[in-house]
């Protein structure tokens, strides 16, 4: 089995910090802003980011954690429940700068699962998209605002984030399709 | 005719017992929930997990998330119910399911069509989901052979009320923590009380120690035997005062006016006297031990005004949680073809 490391350690590290700086550029500051991570890999993205971006703009930043379960388009088509958690806003996000945190950008409907969900919460002033990893094959018409590494991949691939918090390290590889032996488990 | 009581009995014994199973797995595979005693411990935390997000949902300033759109779900009520049926209509519309309400006044229960074929008719109409009340012991597990809808169990005869029984875990669990070596006592009229069946099996498979306590007329006779039959442990003491020593929780049944009649109690006043769950019995319990009731309470009769509306009293957030628990079953249903 052959994994090919996308990003090490030190490339997630960089990454975040130069998304850091482009989100303190655009938005001019941190003011009124909010970092929403998606479960499960955005929400230690997210915290992250937010530290990176205090380290350069001082203050606090809130950082909430979003569960998308109850809004994905593919509750029918799949054979049993998603299990589901409290979504955790840390602030009222009604007329705040939300950007959205998720270590893979892939089809788009996760995403478009997790603006209902925002949505639903609260009408935010805008929303904006950070990923670690763009691997293309969008089914929706969604694309990120800061990208971490944009990676050219086929459909069956599988692009795997491995963050210090969730799984013990930092890194990001791919397991080519042609050479996957149990991709159905990883599917999700 | 067999007694209501003893086809519940017999029900009971048939199906397999899962004390222990590990709770990895994450699969919902189950089509009914007819009563607790099938659910596995690992089900039971499924639930009570999904219970939380919804009560996030519940919490905001509109309650609303799409996850049933397309679901149709129909309560068939041959029982009168305000807060159950209410309840599972709630659950249903906060996630975005059409629910059609029928009772069986008014419907064609009364010009005479049979349970099966009202079931079948549902079905035929796109009913994905039936919730149930029946006065007949038993009644959903007919409609759950019938036809290929889900059925929820929303209470049978004095058999099992499942979701009351999740919730009752869930709001205690809110409270007192893992429920594992918990002494809950339940009192009440026993015997009549489906919500007691289904908490006795919940309470036992989460750990609890459970005390049922009575009137020996209202306290079932099987209660309290060797594990032998299937059955789960319990602790049985008529005497409340001696129940109620250092309970971490106390669960209080309905009295139900019309067991007067049936020669079962002497009177009310004597009844209230010897086992009304009050301050002063409460003193006895564990400081802080909450209590519940699944109402409509009798305030007077088997729990007092002063612990009904006072701080243990959980009674208002049973109901609440009652919303809570039936989205997260039915939104761990939905999935099933």
């Amino acid at each position: 089995m052959s994994e090919r490391v996308l990003m090490t350690a030190e490339d997630v590290r960089r990454a975040i910090v130069r998304i850091a700086h482009e989100i303190v550029e655009s938005h001019r500051g941190s003011h009124d802003l909010v970092l929403i991570g998606m479960r499960t890999r955005g929400v230690p993205l997210a915290r992250r980011l937010a530290a990176a971006i205090e380290q350069i703009e001082g203050g606090a930043l809130p950082v909430g954690s979003l569960d998308i379960g109850l809004y994905r388009d593919d509750l029918s088509v799949r054979g049993t429940a998603v299990q589901i958690a409290p979504s955790e806003m840390p602030t009222d996000i009604k007329g705040k700068r939300v950007v959205l945190v998720d270590d893979v950008l892939f089809t788009g409907r996760s995403v478009r699962a997790a603006m209902e969900a925002i949505l639903d919460l609260g009408r935010p002033r805008r929303i904006q998209l950070a990923v670690l990893v763009d691997r293309g094959h969008r089914e929706l018409p969604i694309r990120p605002d800061y990208v971490g590494k944009n990676v050219p991949t086929a459909r069956g691939d599988d692009v795997r984030v491995h963050l210090s918090e969730t799984d013990g390290s930092d890194e990001v590889a791919i397991l080519p399709e042609l050479e996957q032996t149990s991709k159905q488990e990883e599917l999700s | 005719m067999t007694s209501p009581l003893r086809e519940a009995r017999s029900r009971e014994t048939a199906i397999p017992v899962h004390l222990t199973e590990p709770s990895g797995a994450r699969e919902w595979d189950r089509r009914h929930v007819l009563d607790l005693d099938d659910f596995s411990v690992s089900e039971i935390e499924q639930v009570l997990e999904t219970a939380d997000a919804m009560k996030e949902v519940l919490a905001r300033d509109v309650p609303r998330a799409p996850a049933l759109r397309g679901t149709t779900i129909v309560t068939l009520f041959y029982e009168a119910s305000t807060r159950t049926r209410a309840s599972f209509e709630l659950a249903g519309k906060v996630l975005g399911a059409d629910v059609i309400n029928l009772t069986a006044s008014g419907s064609s229960v009364e010009k005479g069509e049979s349970l099966i074929d009202t079931v079948r008719t549902l079905r035929a109409i796109g009913a994905h989901v039936l919730i149930m009340r029946h006065p007949m012991s038993g009644a959903p597990y007919l409609a759950a052979s019938h036809g290929d809808a889900r059925v929820v169990n929303a209470g049978d005869g004095w058999h099992a009320h499942p979701t009351q029984g999740l919730l009752d875990l869930y709001t205690l669990r809110n409270h007192i923590g893992s429920l594992a070596g918990k002494r809950v006592v339940i009192v009440g009229d026993v015997t009549h009380s489906r919500v007691a069946r289904s908490d006795i099996w919940g309470l036992s498979k989460l750990g609890a120690e459970v005390v049922v306590c009575g009137p020996p007329t209202l306290l079932p006779a099987e209660l309290g035997r060797d594990h032998e039959d299937g059955l789960p442990l319990v602790t049985v003491e008529t005497d409340f005062d001696k129940a109620v020593q250092g309970a971490d929780a106390v669960m209080t049944l309905r009295l139900q006016q019309e067991r007067m009649t049936g020669g079962l109690l002497p009177s009310l006043r004597e009844y209230s006297r010897l086992y009304q769950v009050n301050e002063a019995r409460m003193e006895k319990a564990r400081p802080g031990a909450p209590v519940l009731h699944p109402g409509p309470i009798n305030e007077g009769v088997e729990i007092s005004a002063a612990v009904a509306h006072g701080a243990r009293s959980l009674i208002e957030e049973q109901v609440t949680n009652g919303v809570a628990v039936r989205m997260a079953l039915l939104y761990l249903m939905r999935g099933l073809k």
